[in-house]
C-alpha cells in the first residue's frame, strides 16, 4: 500500500568485550604476527582457540603456535564487498586450516578472480601494516608457493608484554522500517495536529496509537476514531536526570495522558507549568512545534483537575 | 502417570560486580556452572541437558551467545536451549529446566542465567530510535516512576516506605558474599538524602548494573537421593504473560503477576501465603515495587503491601523475610536476576544460605518479572519432597 510509510532504522553500538586469558592471547599474537591454537585433550589443534574442550568440557590452556601458511578447505566468492568488510575488492571468504592447525579459520583471500581459487590452495596470512590485537590483524590471506610450515606446532606460553584484554567490537545492523497501516494513517492524521485512534470490534476499546489489532480480543481495528485533543494526566513522574540525546532541561515532567476519548494513556511531557506543581487529574492539551510529527509537550488547559475516579481505571 | 518430582541439588553464582574485566562470557558462565557442580558433587558427564537464558542479545551484542557457549558449559553431543523472557528470563529458563525433568524428558538439568552489563549499555539496548515513533522521554527509571506514583496515590503509602526497602536490602546484601553492592556504611539517612532521578525514585532506590551468572543443577528423585547436601524440592511453578499495553493493564498489580502466584500456591497446596511461606525472593529492580508485589503476589491485601515493609515484617528478623540475599536492589545482572531469586529460595529451604539464611526456612518463594510487566515467572520451593 502506498500510504504505508517507512524509514531505515540503524542500530549501531560500540559493544565492548573483555577477552578472558585465551582470547588474549590469540589477539595479542595477532599483534606481534603469531598465530595461536590450542591443544584439546585428544591432541587437536584448535585455530582460533578456545577455552574449554568441546569434547570433554574440560577447561584447556595448552597454547601452541601455528605456521602463517595454510591450506585452503572450502571457499565462496564475494563479488560484491560490504561495508567494513576485510576487502574493498571482490574477494573470496576461504576456510584456511594453517599448516600444524587441525580447524580451520575463517577469512578473506585476496584473489584475481573465483576461477585463481580452489579448495586445497596453499596461501599465507598477509599481515596489516597497523595491528592492534584484533582479527584485522590479519589483512588477508594471499597465494603462496613456497615451503610448508612445520606440521608439528611449537607450545607457545601465551605470555606477551602489554596484552590486549579487551577490545571493541561495533556492530551495526540496517534495517528498513514499516510502522505498518494503522500507525501510518495515525500519522497522516498528525500532520493536521488531529489525534485518531482506532476501536476495537470487541471489546470496543479505543487503541492510541493504534496498532491496528486490539492486545487482548486479537482481532483486527479498523474503526477510527478522533480523541483528544484534550486529555488528563494520570500519573507522572519528575526527570531530575538528563538523558543522553535529549535535548530537554531537568527538572521537567515526564507524564502518563488519557486523551479524552481514549482506553488508555499515552507519554508525553508537561510544560507551561511549575514542575512541582504537576499532579495526577491536571487537564492538558498538546502544544505543536513547526516540523514536528508529534506534540512538542502538553499544557494545562485552565480547566478544573478531573475527578480520581474519572480516569483511576486508566492509571 | 503423575509428574516426577524435581530437586534443586546444586546452586552456582559468580560474585557480581560492576564488570568481570577478567573474564569472557564463557569463563563468566563457566564459573557459575562449576560451583553448582561442586555443590551437587557431580561432573560434566552427568548432565543430560543444558537450558541457558539471558535478556536481549544487544545487552552484549553477541547474537545468539548460546551457541558459543555450548563448549563452556559441557553442552556438546547434549540437548541445549535458549529462554528469553526479558528481564523474567532468569525465572522462566529454570522452570523450562524444572519441566524438562518433572516430564521425564531428562534425569538431570543444568540450567543458567547470565548476563555481563560492562559489555554494552541496557538503557541504549531498550531504547533503539524507532522511526516515526515519539522518542523516550526518561530513562530506565522514568518507565517504572509513574507506576510507583500511581501506587502511592491508590494506597496512601507514605514517601519513606521506598527508603526502607533500599536500607533493608543493602544490609541484607552485607550478609551474602556474592552481593553487587556492599556499602558498609550504609545508613537510612542517606539513603533518603540521595537524589531523586526520577521523582519520586531515588537514586539509593534504583538497583545497579551487574556482571553476572547464576546456575542451578536441577535432578529426579534418584539424583536427589545421591545429593551431598540437602535439595530444595519444587512444590510448584508457572509463568504468565500479557501484553506490555492494553486497556485496562494495572501496572500497579498486573493480573498476569496475580494468576501466575494463584496458580503456583494452587500447586503447592498453599492457602495462606503470608503465613505458610517462610522467605521470598521477589524481583524489586525499583524499591517500591517490594510493597507492590506484596499485594500482587497475595501476601497482603490491596493497599496493605506498605504497612508490611513499614511495620518491619520483611526484614530479616521479621516473619517474612523479603530478599535476604539483597534481592535486585543489590545485584543485577539482568538475565540473570529472576534465577538469582529462584536459587536463593532454595538455598533458604536447603539451609545453605549462610549469614542470611533464615532460621527454619521450610518453604520459600522465588519470583521474577519483566518487559514492561509483561512476564511473571515463580516458583515455591520446599524442604521437604512434594506431598504424593
Ligand atoms: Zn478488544
Amino acid at each position: 500500500m502506498s500510504d504505508v510509510l517507512s524509514a531505515p532504522l540503524v542500530v549501531e553500538f560500540p559493544f565492548t568485550r573483555s577477552l578472558g586469558p585465551v582470547q588474549s592471547a590469540f589477539l595479542t599474537g595477532l599483534r606481534e604476527r603469531t598465530v595461536l591454537g590450542v591443544r584439546t585433550e585428544d591432541g587437536t589443534v584448535l585455530v582460533p582457540p578456545v577455552e574449554y574442550d568441546p569434547v570433554t568440557a574440560n577447561e584447556i590452556r595448552d597454547l601452541v603456535e601455528v605456521a602463517p601458511t595454510g591450506t585452503v578447505t572450502t571457499w565462496a566468492w564475494n563479488p560484491s564487498p560490504g561495508r567494513d568488510q576485510p576487502l574493498d575488492t571482490p574477494f573470496a571468504w576461504v576456510l584456511v586450516r594453517l599448516d600444524g592447525a587441525g580447524t580451520a579459520l575463517l577469512h578473506a583471500l585476496d584473489a584475481p578472480g573465483p576461477d585463481a581459487v580452489r579448495t586445497g590452495m596453499r596461501v599465507r596470512i598477509r599481515w596489516a601494516a597497523t595491528r592492534t590485537g584484533a582479527i584485522a590483524d590479519i589483512a588477508c590471506f594471499e597465494p603462496h608457493d613456497g615451503e610448508p610450515g612445520a606440521t608439528e606446532p611449537a607450545e607457545h606460553t601465551g605470555e606477551f608484554a602489554d596484552p590486549v584484554t579487551g577490545i571493541v567490537t561495533p556492530a551495526r545492523l540496517d534495517y528498513v522500517h514499516t510502522p505498518g497501516r494503522a500507525q501510518s494513517a495515525y500519522l497522516a492524521a498528525l500532520e493536521g495536529h488531529r489525534t485518531v485512534g482506532e476501536r476495537c470490534p470487541a471489546c470496543r476499546k479505543v487503541y492510541v496509537p493504534p496498532r491496528g489489532a486490539c492486545p487482548t480480543c486479537g482481532v483486527a481495528t479498523a474503526e477510527q476514531v478522533e480523541v483528544g485533543p484534550r486529555g488528563t494526566v494520570t500519573t507522572f513522574c519528575i526527570v531530575n536526570i538528563k538523558a543522553k540525546n535529549l535535548d530537554i532541561e531537568v527538572p521537567y515532567v515526564y507524564a502518563h495522558i488519557a486523551l479524552d476519548g481514549a482506553d488508555l494513556a499515552l507519554h508525553g511531557r508537561i510544560a507551561g507549568i511549575p514542575y512541582d506543581q504537576v499532579r495526577m487529574g491536571l487537564r492538558v492539551e498538546p502544544v505543536w512545534v513547526e516540523g514536528a510529527r508529534h506534540p512538542d509537550h502538553y499544557r494545562p488547559t485552565g480547566e478544573p483537575d478531573a475527578d480520581y475516579d474519572t480516569y483511576k481505571e486508566l492509571v | 502417570m503423575s509428574k516426577e518430582p524435581v530437586a534443586v541439588v546444586g546452586i552456582g553464582q559468580t560474585k557480581h560486580v560492576a564488570a568481570r574485566h577478567d573474564v569472557s562470557i564463557a569463563g563468566l558462565v563457566r564459573e557459575a556452572a562449576v560451583r553448582a557442580l561442586e555443590d551437587a558433587g557431580l561432573a560434566w558427564s552427568d548432565i543430560d541437558a543444558v537450558v541457558i537464558g539471558k535478556a536481549p542479545d544487544f545487552f552484549e551484542g553477541v547474537m545468539m551467545p548460546e551457541l558459543y557457549l555450548a563448549d563452556a558449559l559441557g553442552a556438546v553431543g547434549k540437548p541445549m536451549l535458549r529462554v528469553h523472557t526479558a528481564g523474567s528470563v532468569g525465572g522462566s529458563t529454570a522452570l523450562v529446566a524444572a519441566n524438562l525433568v518433572a516430564a521425564r524428558v531428562h534425569r538431570t538439568v543444568l540450567t543458567l542465567a547470565f548476563e555481563k552489563q560492562s559489555e554494552s549499555n541496557a538503557m541504549w539496548g531498550l531504547s533503539l530510535p524507532v522511526p516515526f515513533q515519539q522518542p523516550l522521554l526518561a530513562g530506565a527509571g522514568g518507565f517504572f516512576a509513574p507506576h510507583v506514583r500511581a501506587y502511592m496515590r491508590r494506597t496512601g503509602a507514605p514517601d519513606a516506605v521506598g527508603s526502607l526497602v533500599a536500607y533493608k536490602d543493602r544490609r541484607n546484601a552485607l550478609k551474602n558474599p556474592y552481593a553487587h553492592l556492599h556499602d558498609h556504611d550504609i545508613t537510612l539517612e542517606k539513603v533518603r538524602a540521595a537524589p531523586m532521578l526520577w521523582d519520586p525514585i531515588r537514586y539509593s532506590e534504583t538497583c545497579p548494573s551487574s556482571d553476572g551468572a547464576c546456575a542451578m543443577i536441577l535432578t529426579d528423585r534418584e539424583g536427589a537421593a545421591r545429593s551431598p547436601h540437602p535439595p530444595a524440592w519444587v512444590h510448584g511453578g508457572a509463568m504468565r504473560s500479557e501484553p506490555t499495553l492494553f486497556a485496562g493493564k494495572d501496572f500497579v498489580s498486573p493480573q498476569a503477576g496475580k494468576d501466575c502466584a494463584a496458580d503456583v500456591y494452587r500447586q503447592a497446596r498453599i492457602t495462606d501465603p503470608r503465613r505458610e511461606i517462610d522467605a521470598v525472593e521477589m524481583y524489586v529492580p525499583f524499591s517500591w515495587y517490594e510493597p507492590m508485589w506484596l499485594e500482587n503476589l497475595g501476601f497482603a491485601d490491596e493497599g496493605e503491601g506498605w504497612k508490611l515493609t513499614e511495620a518491619g515484617v520483611t526484614e530479616l528478623d521479621g516473619d517474612l523475610p523479603v530478599n535476604p540475599s539483597g534481592g535486585v536492589l543489590s545485584t543485577n545482572p539482568i538475565g540473570a536476576s529472576g534465577m538469582i531469586r529462584f536459587a536463593e529460595a532454595a538455598l533458604q529451604v536447603r539451609g545453605r544460605a549462610g549469614e542470611h539464611q533464615i532460621d527454619g526456612a521450610t518453604r520459600a518463594l522465588g519470583h521474577a518479572y519483566g518487559g514492561g510487566a509483561q512476564f511473571f515467572a515463580m516458583w515455591l520451593v520446599g524442604a521437604e519432597p512434594p506431598p504424593g
